[in-house]
């Protein structure tokens, strides 16, 4: 009981630690990545190939000058950024980094926590989310942070339904809201026969679920709360130092739990083709997964960073076009014919 | 230690819900609304009903309440804005406020049999008991209160739509 | 009207088609260009380990040359100032007294010369004006500084020195002289 206590306590402290590893390293990755997209090389100064580039971001934004506008509430002005990064953080809890471990007869499952609503966890955090951005930007007591506030909240409250409708489907597939269950679901080898991962069963799901997690983590094509064009940074006008650091780390932690998600719900979790026939032992297959998971969730930060650095910006009216006119109706159809489909198999 | 929380929790959502009502400025009543949202999910929890607790979240707190931010910030409000309240409105509200409060009070005092039959299961609150509650035993409800909704959604729409489009 | 370029387009607001309008397909094909260009040799060229190869005819800072005695070309003859397009250069004349034949080739010469180097656009039409060969433009690059005064280069940075002559026949390609040959310019002589 005890040893699972403190197995917790690590794997809470790890999993913290990761996000945050993996979001300076995004910040690395995505200036690279859009480098060699451009045909340059992007940051190599800081140590070997640049890879202290982060540290040193880091340092520049813990020592630059701190401003808080005379005319804000000061309060709210500070617990704007703290609140996004907390929710950005928070939603690690109920991912399944990998299947159970077992050490001297006890399992230890790399998963914080299996609440049985998992899904709905996520998506309970990701609303609060947004309050981050709108108290940050009505602190600021600025109209560009205002708007780019306000642009964000709407954007993300719109595209949580149309997110929402999709996981429905898969959920109605699977049959549970817990993520480890449904990672389970598309291991290889249950109950004797093969299932595939939930993308090849729901693809327009997929393509629904991607689209939204786009604009819900506020990336390109679709970062309008912060167009440099329109709103000179959007909600994060005011904010200086570190406060804006933990703005801009947020949102790649945002990008990094979000890649996280997809890979769990459609491309098969910690699983990998072929996993129970490699005559492995259990530990090995469980480590070897958490490797596949994190190979997955690394290739769909890059592909945000891939489409950020390929599609231009959408404007607001074809945003909120594409959100209530196009993707909620598709994904309401998709659950519906979903919905028939499973209905004529369990006849 | 659950009794604990309870009072904790009771003491916390009245403190914001007092603060809700005293507090000057009208975006700081909508975040501790905010808060007295989290306060009931957190009850909700404690009654074992993490489903509703989570959707309490995601509806009211993620969404009712981010459309309310929205207008406040948006209209500016403060106290000059603020329009004179004859005391004809004022004595209204002070009438109405009190009608409220003897229905509260008529309703809880009904609650002590109640109490006595919820010795609530643990799985009360899981999704699957209640999707099996709320489409087999208070189905019709149910579908009227989706009938409901979607005649506001119709209305919405029919509000927001500009007059002078004719095709 | 003519259209300036042959590059222009002409904008229709024509209604998508549906392949257009689910962007999917277009998106594809932006997905694949960048995916292209991941693989393709960047074009940075490391500056301070690596520098950058010049042209043969590049044009950076000028040199007032000195003749083969070392007696300095300029004439004053303000035929580069007139040329000049940004108005950069500025020149006092003054007339050479006796005992100064070895510093100064000709009678007139430019007591001072100063060129405004955030004002020149380094054409190289003074180059070209020059009648006496006396300005060049180099291959050196004019450094960077903090102040707006320090970039009125006067004769002190713009003469070469008698022991460190400065290079100019690099520029002086096969094509430029033959360019040199044309009757409009047999004043540069």
């Amino acid at each position: 009981m005890m040893s699972i206590f403190i197995f917790k306590v690590i794997l809470v402290v790890a999993v913290f630690a990761i996000s945050l590893f993996m979001a300076a390293y995004s910040t690395y990755a995505e200036r690279k990545v859009a480098a060699f997209m451009q045909d340059r090389i992007g940051p190599d100064r800081a140590g070997p190939f640049g890879l202290l580039q982060p540290l040193a971001d880091g340092l520049k934004l813990f020592m630059k000058e701190e401003i808080i506008p005379t005319i804000s509430n000061k309060f709210l002005f500070v617990l704007g950024p703290c609140l996004f990064m907390i929710t950005a953080l928070m939603t690690g809890a109920v991912i399944p980094w990998g299947d159970t471990l077992t050490f001297g007869g006890v399992s230890y499952a790399l998963q914080i926590t299996d609440i049985n609503i998992g899904i709905l966890y996520v998506f309970g955090v990701v609303s609060i989310g947004v309050y981050g951005i709108m108290i940050g930007g009505w602190a600021s007591n600025n109209k560009f942070s205002l708007l780019g506030a306000i642009r964000a909240s709407a954007q993300m409250i719109s595209y949580e339904i149309a997110m929402g409708f999709s996981i429905i489907a898969l959920v109605m597939m699977t049959g549970t809201l817990s993520l480890k269950e449904i990672s389970v679901f598309q291991g290889g080898g249950v109950d004797g026969h093969w299932n595939f991962w939930n993308v090849v069963y729901q693809p327009f799901s997929f393509l629904i679920f991607i689209i939204c997690a786009f604009a819900e983590c506020n990336r390109a094509p679709f970062d309008l709360p912060e167009c440099e064009t329109e709103l000179v940074g959007g909600y994060h006008t005011e904010f200086s130092s570190m406060k804006l650091g933990l703005y801009l780390f947020a949102e790649y932690i945002n990008m990094f739990i979000s890649s996280a998600i997809i890979s769990t719900l459609f491309f098969g979790g910690y699983n990998f083709p072929f996993m129970h026939d490699l005559g492995l032992d259990a530990n090995m297959i469980t480590i070897l997964g958490t490797v596949a998971l994190f190979t997955k969730i690394v290739f769909f930060i890059f592909f945000f960073m891939w489409i950020r650095w390929t599609i231009p910006r959408f404007r607001y009216d074809q945003l909120m076009n594409l959100g209530w006119k196009g993707l909620l109706p598709l994904s309401i159809l998709n659950l519906v014919i979903t919905g028939a489909v499973i209905l004529y198999f369990n006849k | 230690m659950t009794l604990n929380l309870f009072y904790f929790l009771s003491f916390l959502g009245i403190l914001s819900a007092l603060l809700v009502v005293f507090s000057k400025n009208p975006v700081h009543s909508v975040l501790y609304l905010i808060i007295t949202f989290f306060v009931i999910a957190a009850h909700y929890v404690l009654l074992n009903a993490q489903f509703l607790a989570i959707v309490h979240v995601i509806v009211y707190a993620g969404a009712i309440m981010v459309l309310f931010l929205y207008v406040i910030m948006l209209l500016n409000l403060n106290q000059e804005a603020e329009p004179h309240k004859s005391n004809l409105i004022r004595f209204a509200a002070t009438i109405s406020a009190g009608l409220l409060l003897l229905v509260l009070v008529g309703t809880l005092k009904g609650t002590d049999q109640m109490l006595v039959q919820s010795a609530a299961p643990v799985e009360v609150g899981l999704v699957k008991s209640l999707g099996r509650v709320l489409f087999k035993e208070y189905m019709l409800p149910f579908e009227i209160s989706s009938i409901l909704l979607l005649a506001a959604m119709v209305g919405a729409v029919m509000l927001g739509k500009p007059e002078n489009i004719k095709k | 009207m003519q259209a300036l370029t042959q590059r222009s387009k002409i904008v229709s607001n024509k209604k998508m088609t549906f392949l257009e309008r689910i962007y999917l397909p277009a998106i594809l094909g932006g997905v694949v260009i960048t995916i292209k260009h991941m693989f393709q040799r960047s074009a940075t060229v490391r500056y301070p380990e690596k520098e950058r190869e010049f042209s043969e005819i590049y044009r950076g800072q000028h040199v007032l040359k000195r003749d083969d005695n070392g007696a300095e070309r300029c004439t004053a003859c303000g035929l580069c100032a007139v040329s000049c397009p940004a108005e950069a250069i500025t020149m006092v004349a003054e007339e050479r007294k006796k005992g100064e034949e070895k510093l100064y080739r000709e009678e007139k010469y430019a007591a001072t010369y100063e060129i405004n180097m955030l004002r020149c656009i380094f054409c190289g039409l003074c180059e070209e004006a020059c009648p006496k060969e006396a300005i060049f433009l180099t291959d050196r690059i004019v450094v960077t500084d903090y102040g707006r005064d320090s970039f009125i280069y006067g004769k002190d940075k713009l003469v070469e020195p008698i022991d460190q002559r400065v290079d100019v026949s690099k520029r002086q390609t096969k094509e430029v002289l033959e360019f040199k040959k044309q009757k409009q310019l047999t004043h540069n002589k």
